[in-house]
């Protein structure tokens, strides 16, 4: 449904040519949701914009419902609905006159773009906010009335750029139910890009993530988990030697990385901690090391990210601190 | 072509609605011109100067003035507004759907110069009871020469507006540094005959200065005044200039 090939920009600011977006191609498949994840500035919105026709790329194709974006640039407007960043909702404007406007410019006759304006307020469960002005509506209404915006004339690809970013927990619930019925009940395609991993690795499909211009990993939430990252193993024992002792027995387990001890506590990443647990806590009873409490943890999406890059995906970007052992090897090509 | 149609009735009914549903905002938009025209008119009139005001009165000569006056700061808004909608989301909402790029000009101008003229007949008509002697068809024709200049200046001023992008630092900074300049040298509050020689030279190369001048040759209904002729060029000339930028800096992209 949406197929990006070699997807390049570049943008002339002074005499620096700064490379946005160097080398981006993924395919997503009918019906499927893709969460495009990164960092501020990786280059998802200009990816974006170049999927959306509104940029055109410096190289590369982009095809959408079979056409070409270069080419039938007005097929393709035809095909998808886009809700960006900011608010799509003039301000002196009533939100039933914008979605009617909207309508307009698909050409829709006067009359189907107020009933579809009527339709998708219902969709949305926002029909009581018609005749306000955005002004006057919460940041989580806002945002369902660009996504109405987006969906007036029945779109079959649809693109949200972070379509939750600055909402308050309960609105963005919300939104993730508007949009998952409508991906059950209309069967839409959607991309979004987004930096809450944690919805990317509830809500997506699939996951592409990018990181300066590039495409670093491509697959769903799980497999780049388990092809991607470690698990987190850990373990309390009694008192510090002990713990630098279990530190010392966790170096001979098979698939481990980063161990560290901590206190009374041995830290480690490891293949399969499922698997790890029993024999290292074998190993520590044939010891005689005590061990008073142990636990484990699935990887996230972030430890994905970090071992891709060396970097965190959340938070203001300073550099991961690696303790002990190398960072494993386990790269994406 | 019926497309384009279509599309710029769609971008003017959007931009018009708001207007049409608290017609208040055109009046308040109105205060600067009318307190000149109540204010400073009132005066000028007192002192019975002699601003070479061929046949009419001085209402005749000081109305057509504030018009143009008008038409200088209405598509000051007018790019504001648009700076605001290209900053903010509205302008790409319209960018991905396939409404014609040139309609988001059109539709947007002919807003402009119907609020224009809704304000230009409202001022004439309030000069009436002042004192002006009102001739109806010269009245008339001057306000189309000025709506064909005032879609030349909210055309350049949505240039304006595209061309300071992404910050809008750059709309503000020459729409200060033009507008002033351009509104005293056009000779609207006093005549520009009354300058010395180098101002009246500068005035001479500016455009609007001949519309005011064929605006108030209109007035008194001297409609073969060559000023006339100078006028109608002036105001086609900016107009064709700034179509013609405007729809292809949309068109171009941004």
């Amino acid at each position: 449904m949406i197929r990006a090939e070699g997807l390049r920009r570049t943008f002339k600011v002074g005499k620096e040519t700064i490379e946005a977006v160097r080398d981006v191609s993924f395919d997503v498949a009918g019906g499927e949701l893709l969460a495009l994840l990164g960092p501020n500035g990786a280059g998802k919105s200009t990816t974006l914009r170049m999927l959306t026709t509104l940029l055109p790329p410096t190289a590369g194709r982009v095809h959408i419902a079979g056409f070409d974006a270069a080419r039938e640039p007005g097929r393709v407007r035809r095909a998808i609905g886009y809700v960006g960043q900011k608010n799509a909702c003039g301000e002196n404007h009533r939100i039933r006159d914008e979605l009617i406007t909207q309508g307009r410019c698909y050409g829709l006759r006067l009359r189907d773009a107020r009933r579809r304006a009527d339709e998708v307020l219902e969709i949305l469960g926002i029909s009581d906010l018609a005749a306000r002005v955005p002004g006057t509506l919460s940041g989580g209404q806002r945002r369902c009335v660009d996504i109405a915006l987006g969906l007036v004339h029945n779109p079959s690809v649809l693109f949200l750029d972070e379509p939750t970013t600055g909402l308050d927990p309960h609105s963005r619930a919300g939104l993730w139910d508007q949009i998952q019925r409508l991906r059950r009940e209309h069967g839409i395609t959607i991309l979004l890009t987004t930096h809450y991993l944690d919805e990317a690795d509830r809500v997506a499909d699939r996951i592409v993530i990018v990181d300066r211009g590039r495409v670093i990993a491509d697959g769903t939430a799980p497999a780049l988990k388990a092809d991607l990252a470690d698990d987190h193993l850990h373990i309390t024992t009694v008192d510090t030697d002990s713990a630098s002792a279990a530190a010392r027995v966790a170096g001979q387990l098979a698939g481990v990385s980063q161990v560290a001890a901590e206190g009374q506590a041995v830290h480690m990443r490891i293949a399969d901690a499922g698997a790890a647990l029993p024999a290292y806590l074998r190993l520590l009873h044939h010891d005689a090391i005590t061990v008073t409490h142990a636990g484990m943890r699935r990887p996230s999406l972030d430890d994905v990210f970090i071992n891709l890059t060396g970097r965190k995906l959340e938070g203001t970007g300073h550099a991961y601190e690696t303790t002990g052992a190398e960072p494993i090897g386990n790269t994406h090509a | 072509m019926p497309e384009l149609l279509r599309d710029t009735v769609t971008v003017f009914s959007r931009e018009i609605t708001p207007e049409l549903r608290s017609p208040v905002g055109i009046v308040l938009a109105m205060g600067q011109p009318l307190l000149f025209l109540i204010l400073f008119g009132s005066m000028l009139v007192g002192t019975e100067a002699d601003l070479g005001a061929g046949a009419g009165d001085i209402w005749q000569w000081f109305v057509p003035g504030i018009l143009v006056m008008m038409c200088l700061m209405g598509p000051l808004s007018a790019g504001h507004s648009m700076l605001s909608e290209l900053t903010g989301g509205q302008m790409e909402r319209f960018l991905v759907t396939p409404v014609s790029r040139t309609s988001l000009i059109l539709g947007r101008t002919a807003k402009d110069t119907a609020t224009l003229f809704a304000q230009a007949i409202l001022i004439t008509a309030i000069a009436i009871p002042l004192g002006m002697e009102l001739h109806l068809t010269g009245a008339l024709a001057a306000m189309a020469l000025l709506i064909v200049m005032a879609v030349g200046l909210s055309a350049l001023s949505y240039v304006l507006a595209i061309a300071s992008l992404p910050s809008g630092n750059l709309f503000w900074m020459v729409t200060q540094m033009v507008i002033f300049p351009i509104t005293l040298l056009s000779g609207i509050l006093l005549p520009v005959e009354a300058a010395p020689g180098w101002l009246s030279t500068a005035a001479m190369v500016n455009p609007v200065a001949f519309v005011v001048e064929a605006a108030r040759a209109l007035f008194v209904g001297d409609f073969l005044d060559t000023s006339v002729l100078h006028g109608a060029l002036a105001a086609t000339a900016l107009a064709t200039i700034g179509l013609g930028l405007s729809t292809r800096a949309m068109k171009r992209g941004f």
